[in-house]
Parts: structure tokens; sequence; C-alpha cells
């Protein structure tokens, strides 16, 4: 698996894709901060742009990556190598390259711009950390999705729509539960609602540790007294973790059974 | 001429006769302020030099002037009052008091004025208070130059710096309060002037009025308290020019206004705070030539809230402009400049020829249902916040400013 992983990993940091990918962070970051001048309002907008764009990268990057080795992958099928250390390596290969990129691209202009002797060093890492899950859980299901579907225009509408549901729709449905239970105590089911999604529960994360949380008012003091404990961030990792195993484990279990 | 200064010399001689120097000091005979007062007749002088006076319950009742030479240092062993002051004409200035009794059943104060008329406390400086300066049913007096600094940790077992109490016409002016429950708390007290005081760190609020009319507040800065400035259940305030700045945190704002009517609001600052002005139950309010800058919500208006006046305000850079919740609009929002406005002023003059609609359909949820705040800075909210702009369904349809400006209002 290693190898594959290995060897996955070097294509793509050879391609042109991750190159691309990791100019725009560091684009984006030189000029978030040389505009800005203010590293913690700089953490608020690359949040933002992170929150969106991460997962979308993650899905489309995914899906394209595993039809562009389909016949690859079937020369690895013949040699006697076990199936699921073929395609754990190629998932992983995509999300640590894509990770790499991310972490590098938006690292490099913050530490220039002297993050070490910043108050802000905690809220950026805290970035890069749900980001990083944010690429391991989207390319994971984009994986899921291309291993079910032969059809590659099915695929990308699929990872598409996944997309588009998790990052906008369930956000319209979690709000139009809120509004039709109002007569009702919300708290419990906000905080339940923003876990299960792991766009909104990044989200949440990152807001509760900044400034604006103040904004968030009587529901903020509840979400942060509940992820400001040890038992509230463990629990929030624990499903940032869980996002990412199951779909690890489907990708295991459908290639094991696909036939080819 | 000869006769004129043979007059003048006399009556300077009696007058001087009249108003004696008494002086304390710690190695003087006198060596107490009790035993100076008990001395003195109308209108004396007491000189206080530099020195540690432990004394409490000083009951000034007659008109005297006390006056500190370097700051002496009156000791009030935590024991109760300091000084009681239960004649007109008095003067205090210049004075350290430290260590004001506290008490759950009596509110001990620094220095208490009962009944009184024609007070001046100046250059006072307080420290380890509980209540600081008390105004009790006192009339024309002035509190001018004094500092205030407490070490309030609970509402319940502390004080506020200056409070009024059925006391008119009082002038309060630069004076620095910080660290104490309300920094300035004005209770039935009317045609008051406070005027270039500072007030930070306050549990509760920087200033705070209650059944107060016709006052006036300007140049004051009111920053880092508990929640800002409450005004309530007052008429005809004026607030001029005021700093409301980094009053930040869940249940904080700059100011606060409940049952307020025929207030004006001109020139003041609003710079980050969670909510820049909370107003509810507030009628014939005239806010102009505010700047709310980087609040989390410029304006919050509750309910009951008619005949309002916002004009020629700069509202920039807030997460929320205003936020509303009812359909009925019956304020007026006119000449405002909003960083947020996205018109377009094809005839150059400086206004712009789309109208704005300063409530975003995410602040009217959010006050319909608090908890939907949790989706603050999703994609989704922008997305409904935009086709809201475009056509509103759910915010007042004649909440709107009809002449933003393209550029910042200045005055």
């Amino acid at each position: 698996m290693l190898k594959i992983l290995k060897y996955s990993f070097y294509d793509l940091m050879r391609s042109r894709w991750s190159y691309v990918y990791f100019a725009f962070y560091l684009l984006l970051g030189i000029l978030l901060l040389f505009l800005n001048n203010d590293l913690s309002k700089a953490v608020i907008t690359l949040m933002n742009v992170i929150i969106v764009l991460v997962p979308l990268i993650g899905a489309i990057f995914g899906v394209m990556y595993y039809y562009n080795s389909k016949e690859f992958t079937e020369l690895l099928l013949a040699q006697p190598l076990k199936r699921s250390s073929i395609f754990l390596g190629q998932y992983l290969g995509v999300a640590l390259s894509l990770s790499v990129s991310l972490i590098i691209g938006l690292g490099i202009p913050f530490v220039f711009y002297g993050l070490f002797k910043s108050n802000a060093i905690w809220d950026f890492s805290l970035l890069l950390i749900t980001g990083t899950f944010l690429t391991l859980i989207f390319t994971a299901l984009a994986f899921n999705i291309a291993l079910s579907n032969e059809n590659k225009i099915k695929g990308f509408g699929y990872a598409i729509l996944l997309w588009l549901f998790l990052a906008i729709i369930y956000d319209g449905l979690f709000l139009m539960t809120l509004i039709m239970f109002e007569d009702y105590p919300l708290d419990k089911l906000s905080l339940v609602g923003t876990m299960l999604n792991p766009i909104d529960l990044s989200r949440t994360l990152i807001l509760l540790k900044l400034d604006i949380s103040a904004l968030l008012g009587y529901t903020g003091a509840i979400f942060k007294q509940f992820f400001g404990t040890n038992f509230g961030l463990i629990v929030s990792f624990t499903t940032l973790i869980v996002w990412v195993i199951l779909p690890v484990l489907r990708i295991v279990f459908k290639s094991k059974k696909k036939d080819f | 001429m000869k006769h004129i200064l043979a007059f003048l010399l006399i009556f300077f001689t009696t007058s001087i006769g009249f108003a004696q120097l008494i002086e304390v000091c710690e190695t003087c005979p006198i060596s107490k302020i009790k035993q100076a007062i008990a001395q003195a007749s109308n209108n004396d002088t007491i000189v206080v030099a530099k020195g540690n006076y432990k004394e409490y319950d000083i009951i000034v009742d007659k008109p005297l002037t006390i006056l500190g030479k370097d700051y002496p240092v009156i000791d009030g062993e935590l024991k109760g009052e300091i000084i009681t002051i239960k004649s007109d004409n008095v003067t205090i200035d210049g004075l350290f008091l430290i260590n004001v009794g506290m008490s759950y059943t009596e509110d001990f104060a620094a220095i208490r004025v009962k009944k009184s008329k024609n007070f001046v406390i100046q250059n006072v400086v307080l420290e380890k208070l509980f209540f600081g300066i008390y105004l009790e049913k006192s009339s024309y007096g002035k509190v001018f130059h004094n500092k205030i600094i407490g070490d309030a940790v609970q509402e319940y077992s502390s004080g506020n710096g200056i409070q009024l109490w059925h006391s008119n016409h009082i002038g309060i002016e630069q004076n620095h309060v910080q660290n104490v429950r309300d920094g300035i708390y004005l209770e039935f007290s009317d045609d008051c002037t406070i005027k270039n005081n500072f007030s930070a760190e306050n549990l509760r609020y920087g200033l705070h009025f209650m059944f107060s009319n016709d006052d006036i507040y300007q140049d004051n800065t009111f920053e880092n308290n508990g929640a800002g400035v409450a005004v309530m259940f007052s008429k005809n305030i004026k607030m001029y020019n005021n700093i409301f700045k980094e009053n930040w945190g869940t249940a904080s704002y700059g100011l606060l206004l409940k049952e307020i009517n025929d207030a004006e609001i001109i020139g003041n600052t609003f710079e980050e705070n969670t909510i820049g002005i909370n107003t509810e139950g507030s009628n014939r309010v005239v806010y102009k030539n505010n700047d709310f800058i980087g609040n989390g919500w410029a304006i919050k208006v509750r309910g009951a809230c008619y005949a309002n006046q916002f004009i020629e305000n700069n509202f920039l850079y807030n997460s929320f402009d205003i936020a509303y919740n009812s359909k009925v609009n019956d304020n007026v929002f006119n000449n405002n400049y909003w960083s947020n406005y996205t018109g377009y002023d094809l005839d150059k003059d400086g206004i712009g020829d789309v109208p704005y609609r300063p409530v975003k359909l995410f602040s009217y949820i959010v006050n319909r249902t608090p908890e939907t705040i949790i989706l603050l800075r999703s994609l989704f909210i922008d997305i409904i916040d935009f086709s809201e702009k475009v056509s509103p369904v759910f915010t007042p349809d004649n909440l709107l400013d009809n002449n933003p400006l393209t550029r910042r209002n200045t005055w």
C-alpha cells in the first residue's frame, strides 16, 4: 500500500493541478495578508474560502483522479496485490497531496507574515486541521461515488450534488427545521445538527475560536460551553474522524466486491 | 481715596477673620479632620497636610472647604462611610480616600452628599471603595476631575462610582471611573450635565440613567464596560459626541435605550461593540451624524419604536447594519452612508440611485429564532440574503434608505 501511496503521491505532486491548487492558496494567502494587514480578519476570510472550496476541490479532484487513473488501476489489479491496498494507496495519495498543497500554500505567506509571533497561531492551526479533515472526508466520499458509478458524467454529477447538499442544502434544511420547531428548546437540536455535517462542524469550531463568536450570543454561549470543554473537542474531532473512517471502510468493502 | 482704602483694609481683615484657616497634620495640635470640623466655624477652610489619617464617619455639617495638600490619605479601614456632607456650600478638594466599608444592607460611600446645595467635589482620588460619590437629594453641585478606581468583582457586592439619587442640576465633568459596578448612575435626577468623563472596565454600565429627564451627556468615552451605557425610562436626554468602544461580549452593547422618548443622539462614535445601539420602546429619537464602525449589529430595533429618524449616519463594516423584529416600520432612514451598499450613482450627485435595504433576511430570521445564528457565515445564508435583497418578502418593504450616500458623511 505504501508503495502505491508513494507512487500516486509523487505522480500528483508532479501534476499541473496540484501546482495550480498550491499556487491558488499561496496567492490567496499573500493577497489577504498584505491587503488586510490584520491576521485574525484574514483567518475569518480564509475560513469562508476553505469551508466552501476545500470540499468542492476534494470531491471533484477525487472523482477526476479515479477516472483518469482507471487504466493504471486495472493494470495494478492484474498484479498480485491486495485490492484494498491499491485503492487506499490511491486515496491517501490524492488526499495527502491536496492537504500538502493546502498547508504549504497557506502556511508560507502566514509564516513570512510573522505567524509564530502572533496570537492567531492557534486559530490558524485549527483552520489547517479542519481544512485537512475536510480534504480527507470529501476525497473519500468522492472515491466512493467513483467506485459506484462507471459512468463518468454521472460520477461528476453526484460529486457536485454531494458538495451542494452538504455545503448549501443541508444548511437550508437545518434552518427550516430550526424555524419550524422554534417553540421548543433548540439547543440540543442545533448542536446535533451542526455535529452531523462536517462543513458546519468545521465552521462552528473555527468561529467559536474567533472574536466574532460574541455575535452568537446565548446560543454561542451554549456552543462554547460544549465545544470549549475537552469533552466537546474530543466529540467533535471524533465526529470528523468517523466521517473519514466510514467512507474509507466503504472504499475497502466496495473495492473487494467490485467486478472490473 | 484714603477712606476707600481704609474701608477695604477693614473689610478684608474682618472677612479673613470670618474665614479662618485650620491646619490638620499628623504632628499638629489638630491631628484629626473630625476635630478640625468640630472647631471650625462657618465658611472656614480646613487644610489637610500630606499624611495618613485613619478616620471614618466624618460628618461635615457646616459650610466648609476641606482642602488636601499633596493628596493626604484618609483610610476608612473598611469600617463604613468616610465623609458625609450635610450642609450647603461645602467644597472637598484634593483628598485621597481609601478603604470604604462594604455592607449588604447599607450603601456606604466614600463621599456622600445629603440634602445639600452648591457643593463642589473635585480632584479627589478614590480607591478600594464600595460606593464612590453618592449624591442624595442634593442639587446645584459639581463633581469635577475625580479619579475613581474600584476593584469590583461581583455585581451584588459592589457599588457605583458616582451615584445620583433625586439630585438635580449637577455637573459631572472630567472624571475617570473604572472597575466599579456602574461608572455613573443617575436615578430620578433631572437637568444634569455629564461631560468629558472617561468610564471603562465597569462590571455593569459605564453610564446608567433611570427615570431621569432633561439630562445632557457629551464628549464622554465609554470603553470595555460590561454593557456600555443604559438609558432607561427617561425623556429628553441629549447624547452628543460620545465614544462607545469595545463593549464586546455575548450580552454587551454600546448603548441601550429602553422607553426613551424625544432624545437626541448626535455625533457619537460606536466602535466594535457587539450591539452598537439596542433600542426598545423608544419614540421620536433623532439619530444623526453618528459613526457605526465594525460592530456586530450597528442598531438592533426591538418592539414598539415609532417615529425615529436615522439621518446622515455612517455605517461602516458592521456584520449587520440594522436588525428589526417586526414587519411594521414607522422609522425614517435617510441620507446615510452604508459600506455594504452596492448600488450605483449615474448622475454623480453623491446619492445612490437604488435605495438601500439595511435589514438582511438573516438578521430578521435570527431575531425570530435566535438559535439560527449558528448558521452565521454559511454559504446558504449569503444566498438567501442576496435573494431577499433582490425581492424583499420578509423584511418590511418600506424599510429602506431612499437616498443612500455613495461617499462617507463628513461633518
